[in-house]
C-alpha cells in the first residue's frame, strides 16, 4: 500500500472519529460516512496492484488483485443502504424533536437519581404513608414522566 | 445434503420478497412466513442430524471452488446454533402474531423478519469472513428497521445509539477483514485458518484481539456492552425476545468461531477470563438497580454472555461444550423470559416494577410460565441453567481458574436475586398502584388469562423446552462435546472446505444420495 493510500484512510478515520464524537446527529451520520470511506480505502489497497484484469487483455500476472475490488463494493453497497436508513431515523427525529441533538437515555438518569434499588423499600414506605393517610405523596410524579415513553397498545 | 445447506438462507429471503408482494393481505403473510420458518426448522435438524452422523458438510456457492468460491459449512456447533435459532424464530413469530401490536400494524414486519432470519443462517453457515460481515449487516440491517418499528421517541433515540455503535462496529470488522486480506491474500476461513498461523505473533495477536472488539460489541462484552441494555427494551416485545435470544448470540457464535479456527491459542487466557468476570458481575449488578423488567431481563443478557465467555476462556473440549450447551439453554430461557416480559406488559399495562403487582391472582398463568425460565437462568437445579452452569464450573474447576470459578457463582446467586426482585414486584407485592396503572392504560386487554392464547402458546411452549432441556441434559451435553471436539480440532474443517483432500470426497456420494 502506497504512503499516499495509507495516509488518506488515516486521515478519513481521524476526521471521521471526530465527528462521531459529537453530539449532533447530522455530525455523526457525516462521521460514519468518512469512516466507512476510511475502510474502504484501506480495503481496495489490500490487493496486489496491477492492470485492470480483464481476462485476455494482458499476462494475467500484472493484473491488479480484483478480489479486494469486489468484495468493496458490497461493502459500499450495504453502507449506502444503511446511511440511508441512517438519514430517515435523523429526520424522523427531527419531526418529533424539532432537534437532531441525541438525548440521553432517560430511564438511565432515573435509576442513577433516585435508587429504585430500593424500590421495594420506597413501594412499602409509599403504602403505609397511604395507610396512614388516603391522601397522596408524590407518586403520581413518575407515572407523569412515562406518558412520553407509551406501551405497546 | 450440500444441496440443503444454502436453502436456510435462500428460503427466508426469497419468503421475505414474497412477503411483500402479498403485502396486502396480512393472512397470506402470515402463513408465508410460519411455513418457511417451520420448514428451516426442518432443514435445520436434517442438517444437524447429517453432520452429527457424518461429519462436517460443506459447500460452495455458485460451484466455485473454496479459496475463490463462497464457502458455505456446517459443523456440529454451527448445526446446533441453527436448529435452536429456527425454533426461536419460529416461536416468536407467533408470539407477534398473536400480540396486538408491532406485527398487525406493520406491513414490513413479516419481510423484515424472514430477512433478519435469513441474516442469522447465514452468519452460523458461512465459511467465508467477508461473508460473514454480510451475514452480519444483513441481520443488523433488519433490525435497525425491527428496533425502531413505531418509530416513537424513545425508539429513535435508543434505535440511533443502536445503529450507530452497530455500524462503528462494522466499520472496524471492515478495517480488520483489510488487514487480513493484506496480511494473507484469502477471506475463506479454511484457507486462513492455516494462513494465519503462518504470520508473525504480534501480527496475529493483534488482528486476534481486533476480531474481539468487533464481535465483543456485537455480542454486549464488558466494556462494549452498554448500547445494550439502552436499546433493546424500546423494541416491541416479540422484537426484543428475537433480539435477546439470537442476535448477541450470533457475536458469541462467531467470536468462538474466529477464535478457535483462525487465532487458537493467541488470545492470553487470563484477558479472556478478565473480559468474562467483568461481563457477568457488571451485568448482573446492572440488572439489580433497574426498574423495568425488560430492562432487568436485558442486563441478564450481558451477564449471562460472560459465562459463554468464560467457557470460550477455559478453551478445553469440556469447555467449550459447557460454553454451547449454554448458549443453547441460554437462547431458550432467555428468548421466553422476554416473551413472558411481554406477556406482563400486555396484561399489566406496564413493564415497571413500580406499576406492577399483584398479577399471581390477575394472571396466574403469566407467573408460572415467567418461574420456570427465570428459575433456570439463575441455575436451580431442575431446570437446565444448572446443567448448564455445572458443566461450565466444572471444566473452570478443571483448569485451576478460580477467580472465573467465584464470579460465576457469585453472579449465579446476585441473578437469582434479581429474579426474585422482578418476581415480588410483579406478582406479589399488592397491586395498588397497578390498579392505579390500569385505569391510565385502558387499552391492555383484562380477561381471566390476560392475554390471547397465541401469546401463551408460545412462551409456555419455550418455557417447556426449557424444562426439557434439563431434563435431557446428557444426550445435548454429549452432542456439545462432540461439536466441541470439532472446534478445538480443525483440520476435518479444513478439509471438507478445501474439497480436494479425502474426508470431503467421501460425503459427496453420500450427500447426492440423498
Amino acid at each position: 500500500m502506497s504512503v499516499l493510500m495509507a495516509a488518506t484512510a488515516a486521515i478519513l478515520f481521524a476526521l471521521g472519529t471526530y465527528l462521531l464524537l459529537q453530539r449532533k446527529l447530522s455530525r455523526i451520520i457525516i462521521g460514519i460516512g468518512l469512516l466507512g470511506h476510511g475502510a474502504n480505502v484501506l480495503f481496495v489497497n489490500a490487493g496486489r496492484r496491477g492492470r485492470a484484469p480483464l481476462i485476455g487483455s494482458a499476462d494475467p500476472d500484472t493484473f491488479a488483485d480484483p478480489m479486494p475490488q469486489a468484495l468493496v463494493l458490497t461493502a459500499i453497497v450495504i453502507s449506502f443502504g444503511v446511511t440511508a436508513l441512517l438519514l430517515a431515523l435523523a429526520y424522523r427525529s427531527w419531526v418529533l424533536t424539532e432537534d437532531d441533538e441525541v438525548a440521553d437515555d432517560v430511564e438511565d438518569r432515573s435509576v442513577a437519581k433516585e435508587g429504585f434499588a430500593d424500590s421495594e423499600l420506597e413501594d412499602e414506605a409509599a403504602l403505609v404513608a397511604d395507610l396512614e393517610s388516603s391522601t397522596e405523596d408524590d407518586e403520581p410524579a413518575p407515572i407523569q414522566r412515562e406518558v412520553g415513553e407509551g406501551v405497546a397498545p | 445434503m450440500r444441496l440443503l445447506l444454502p436453502l436456510p438462507v435462500l428460503l427466508p429471503l426469497g419468503a421475505a420478497a414474497l412477503s411483500i408482494l402479498v403485502g396486502r393481505s396480512r393472512r397470506w403473510q402470515r402463513i408465508i412466513s410460519i411455513t418457511t420458518l417451520t420448514t428451516v426448522v426442518g432443514l435445520a435438524v436434517a442438517i444437524l442430524v447429517e453432520t452429527d452422523r457424518d461429519g462436517i458438510v460443506a459447500t460452495q456457492a455458485g460451484g466455485w471452488p473454496a479459496p475463490l468460491g463462497i464457502s458455505l459449512v456446517a459443523d456440529r456447533f454451527s448445526a446446533i446454533m441453527l436448529v435452536i435459532a429456527a425454533l426461536m424464530m419460529l416461536a416468536v413469530v407467533v408470539f407477534a402474531i398473536g400480540q396486538p401490536g408491532a406485527e398487525r400494524n406493520h406491513v414490513g414486519f413479516q419481510s423484515v423478519y424472514l430477512v433478519l432470519a435469513a441474516g442469522v443462517n447465514a452468519s452460523f453457515l458461512t465459511g467465508d469472513m467477508f461473508n460473514l460481515f454480510v451475514a452480519i449487516e444483513m441481520m443488523l440491517t433488519a433490525s435497525y428497521v425491527l428496533i425502531t418499528l413505531g418509530g416513537r421517541l424513545d425508539q429513535v433515540r435508543s434505535g440511533m445509539t443502536y445503529v450507530v455503535i452497530s455500524l462503528v462496529a462494522s466499520v472496524l470488522f471492515l478495517a480488520a477483514l483489510a488487514f487480513t486480506y493484506t496480511a494473507t491474500g484469502t477471506m475463506n476461513m479454511a484457507v486462513l485458518s492455516s494462513a494465519i498461523a503462518d504470520l508473525p505473533e504480534g501480527l496475529q495477536g493483534g488482528l486476534a484481539g481486533l476480531f474481539l472488539v468487533v464481535f465483543g460489541i456485537k455480542a454486549g462484552l464488558f466494556p462494549l456492552y452498554f448500547w445494550l441494555p439502552d436499546s433493546y427494551p424500546t423494541a416491541p416485545s416479540p422484537v426484543t425476545a428475537i433480539f435477546a435470544g439470537l442476535l448477541t448470540k450470533v457475536g458469541v457464535y462467531a467470536i468462538i468461531r474466529t477464535q478457535t479456527l483462525l487465532f487458537p491459542g493467541v488470545l492470553p487466557t487470563w484477558l479472556v477470563m478478565a473480559v468474562a468476570g467483568a461481563t457477568m458481575v457488571v451485568g448482573v449488578f446492572g440488572a439489580i438497580a433497574q426498574d423495568d423488567v425488560k430492562r432487568i431481563l436485558s442486563f441478564h443478557i450481558v451477564s449471562q454472555i460472560g459465562y459463554m465467555i468464560m467457557g470460550f476462556g477455559v478453551a478445553t473440549v469440556t469447555g467449550l461444550a459447557g460454553a454451547i450447551f449454554y448458549m443453547v439453554h441460554h437462547i431458550v430461557v432467555k428468548t421466553a423470559l422476554f416473551l413472558s416480559g411481554g406477556l406482563i406488559e400486555h396484561a399489566g399495562g406496564s413493564s415497571r416494577l413500580s406499576k406492577l403487582g399483584d398479577m399471581v391472582r390477575s394472571a396466574p398463568a403469566i407467573a408460572v410460565v415467567f418461574l420456570i425460565p427465570a428459575l433456570s437462568l439463575a441455575g436451580m437445579p431442575p431446570f437446565s441453567g444448572f446443567v448448564a452452569k455445572l458443566a461450565l464450573l466444572d471444566a473452570a474447576a478443571g483448569v485451576g481458574q478460580w477467580a472465573i470459578f467465584g464470579a460465576a457463582v457469585l453472579t449465579s446467586l446476585l441473578t437469582l436475586f434479581s429474579m426474585s426482585k422482578i418476581g415480588v414486584g410483579v406478582f406479589w407485592s399488592p397491586a395498588t398502584e397497578a390498579a392505579e396503572h390500569a385505569v391510565a392504560a385502558p387499552d391492555a386487554a383484562r380477561s381471566r388469562l390476560g392475554a390471547p392464547a397465541m401469546m401463551y402458546v408460545p412462551t409456555a411452549l419455550l418455557a417447556t423446552a426449557a424444562l426439557a432441556i434439563g431434563v435431557f441434559a446428557g444426550p445435548l451435553l454429549d452432542l456439545s462435546e462432540r461439536a466441541a471436539t470439532d472446534l478445538v480440532h480443525v483440520e476435518p474443517y479444513v478439509a471438507a472446505v478445501l474439497g480436494d483432500d479425502a474426508p470431503a470426497t467421501t460425503s459427496a456420494p453420500e450427500g447426492g444420495g440423498r
